[in-house]
């Protein structure tokens, strides 16, 4: 019985946290297109719901009623199991990041590191979708893609070292705690430039956009898929673009801190401070998504292991240097 | 490469500057409309769906000349026609299948009655193909519909012609 209510208690935690996260996918999807819209003198969704906000949830029920189509030479099992991947996956992720001191999920003490090898999972959801599909858009995409997030994560895991350095503690509680008085975006304002240009890439987001490159490879990895198997990819890709987001709050804008901790500004629920921190960011995604022009893919490559894994060495080093030379290493760590 | 664009790539600078920018395009006005509760200005020569029109007393102005027949470069327009009592040659079939129309306005431009004429409509689509196979019931009946528009558009454009 004990565990009965342990079980209970654990699935009622869960769908408190997952939840509201696809509610707040199915916004973001709104959102991106609104800010789109904006920025290229349109007006973007505005009819369903108040301000448009329903549209999301009136294209989620259209994909629920479409045919989910397998073509024959799929392997349908893999075929099948690519979109939960890439779903799962990306939801799963979210068990660690805190959204106070107290409201998270799970406290690990690894959570970064959680954070990285499921980020890093995610792209198998892709390449399976991409090879499983026997067509050779879908596989030309999942082949590209592959290469871009393994590209991008090196240099991603070099700048979470560089933060880490700082911090000396991989539970990402401890991490926002660090950033109380100075928050990281200051000191390691390059990492954070690099960090936000690589999270583009990692989420296949423009100007990074190849696997799912329009005009050559019509939609890359997600051509065969339709209905909800489509929608769930969709979702995925958006749960991780809002996870990077959170990550780049927590690593480099304070998480939740507020950002100033004076009288009428702390009393400002912590959870709000992180939702901002987010939407800043995404709204950035948004923007960025109407401005660029999409890369070629020898200069994403070039871009990704010539200029931004070099970089974001040396600045390790520096860092390195600079902590320990002025004995500002964090105490307990070593 | 030169050390100004060197560090212009450094700095990100065109990147910044086109951020800024695009936050500023956020808050302009806006040049698209909300189509089906909003709709934008037409020209009078705009040349949208057919129609037959009437005399003021309700006669047919048509009087089967087969102009538009003749010119029509897609074939689209079927007339048969037949004398009257009163000696007047009237139309009795008048026939357009808007599938083979390419909306060209030379019908329009041709008839001597000023008769058959293209309207400001354009939101006609249909279910069915079979829907689309206007006869001269239905022609009669947009000019009864759109006289008011028709009338006036012809008569702001009189002076150009």
């Amino acid at each position: 019985m004990d565990n009965l209510i342990t079980l209970f208690n654990e699935v009622y935690k869960i769908l408190y946290l997952v939840i509201p996260i696809l509610v707040s996918v199915a916004m973001i999807v709104w959102l991106d297109r609104r800010v789109w819209g904006l920025v290229q003198k349109r007006k973007g969704p505005n009819v369903v719901g108040p301000f448009g906000l329903f549209q999301t949830l009136a294209d989620a029920l259209k994909y629920i009623f479409k045919e989910i189509i397998i073509p024959a030479g799929a392997n349908k099992t893999i075929f099948i199991l690519a979109p939960i991947i890439t779903m799962t996956l990306a939801l799963v992720a979210w068990a660690v990041i805190p959204l106070s001191e107290t409201m998270v999920l799970s406290d690990i003490n690894v959570g970064i590191l959680y954070l990285f090898a499921i980020s890093s999972l995610g792209v198998y959801g892709i390449i399976m979708g991409g090879w499983a599909s026997n067509s050779k858009y879908p596989f030309l995409g999942a082949i590209r893609s592959a290469a871009q997030m393994v590209s991008y994560e090196v240099s991603i895991g070099i700048i979470i070292i560089n933060v880490l350095l700082c911090v000396g503690s991989l539970n990402l509680n401890d991490i926002v705690m660090a950033q109380k008085n100075l928050w990281y975006v200051i000191p390691l304002f390059p990492m954070f430039v690099v960090f936000f240009i690589s999270a583009l890439a990692e989420t296949n987001r423009p100007p990074f956009d190849l696997p799912e490159a329009e005009a050559e490879l019509v939609a890359g990895y997600q051509t065969e898929y339709s209905g909800m198997m489509y929608a769930m990819f969709w979702l995925g890709e958006y749960a991780n673009i809002l996870l990077m987001c959170a990550m780049g709050s927590i690593l480099f804008l304070g998480g939740w801190l507020p950002p100033i901790d004076i009288y009428p500004i702390n009393l400002v629920p912590a959870p709000f401070w992180m939702i901002f921190k987010i939407l800043f960011l995404f709204i950035l995604f948004a923007i960025i998504k109407a401005i660029v022009p999409r890369y070629r893919y020898d200069q994403l490559m070039r871009l990704g292991w010539k200029v931004f894994l070099p970089l974001s060495l040396i600045y390790v080093v520096l860092t390195a240097s600079f902590l320990l030379y002025f004995d500002k290493l964090p105490k307990g760590a070593f | 490469m030169n050390f100004g664009r060197f560090l212009k790539t450094i700095f990100l600078t065109e990147f910044i500057l086109a951020i800024a920018k695009a936050i500023k395009e956020i808050f302009k006005s806006k040049k698209t409309i909300n189509y089906p509760f909003e709709k934008g200005s037409i020209s009078p020569r705009f040349r949208g769906e057919h129609a037959l029109r009437r005399y003021p007393d309700g006669e047919e102005r048509c009087i089967a000349c087969k102009l538009c027949e003749a010119v029509c470069p897609a074939q689209a327009i079927t007339i048969e026609s037949e004398e009257r009592k009163d000696g007047s040659r009237k139309t009795t079939r008048y026939d357009i299948d808007m599938l083979k129309c390419i909306y060209c306005g030379l019908c329009q431009e041709s008839c001597p009655v000023d008769a058959i004429v293209q309207g400001p409509n354009f939101e006609f689509a249909t279910e069915t193909r079979e829907e689309l196979y206007y006869n001269k019931e239905k022609l009669l009946d947009n000019g009864d519909r759109w006289e008011s528009v028709l009338a006036k558009n012809i008569k702001t454009d009189k002076i150009y012609k």
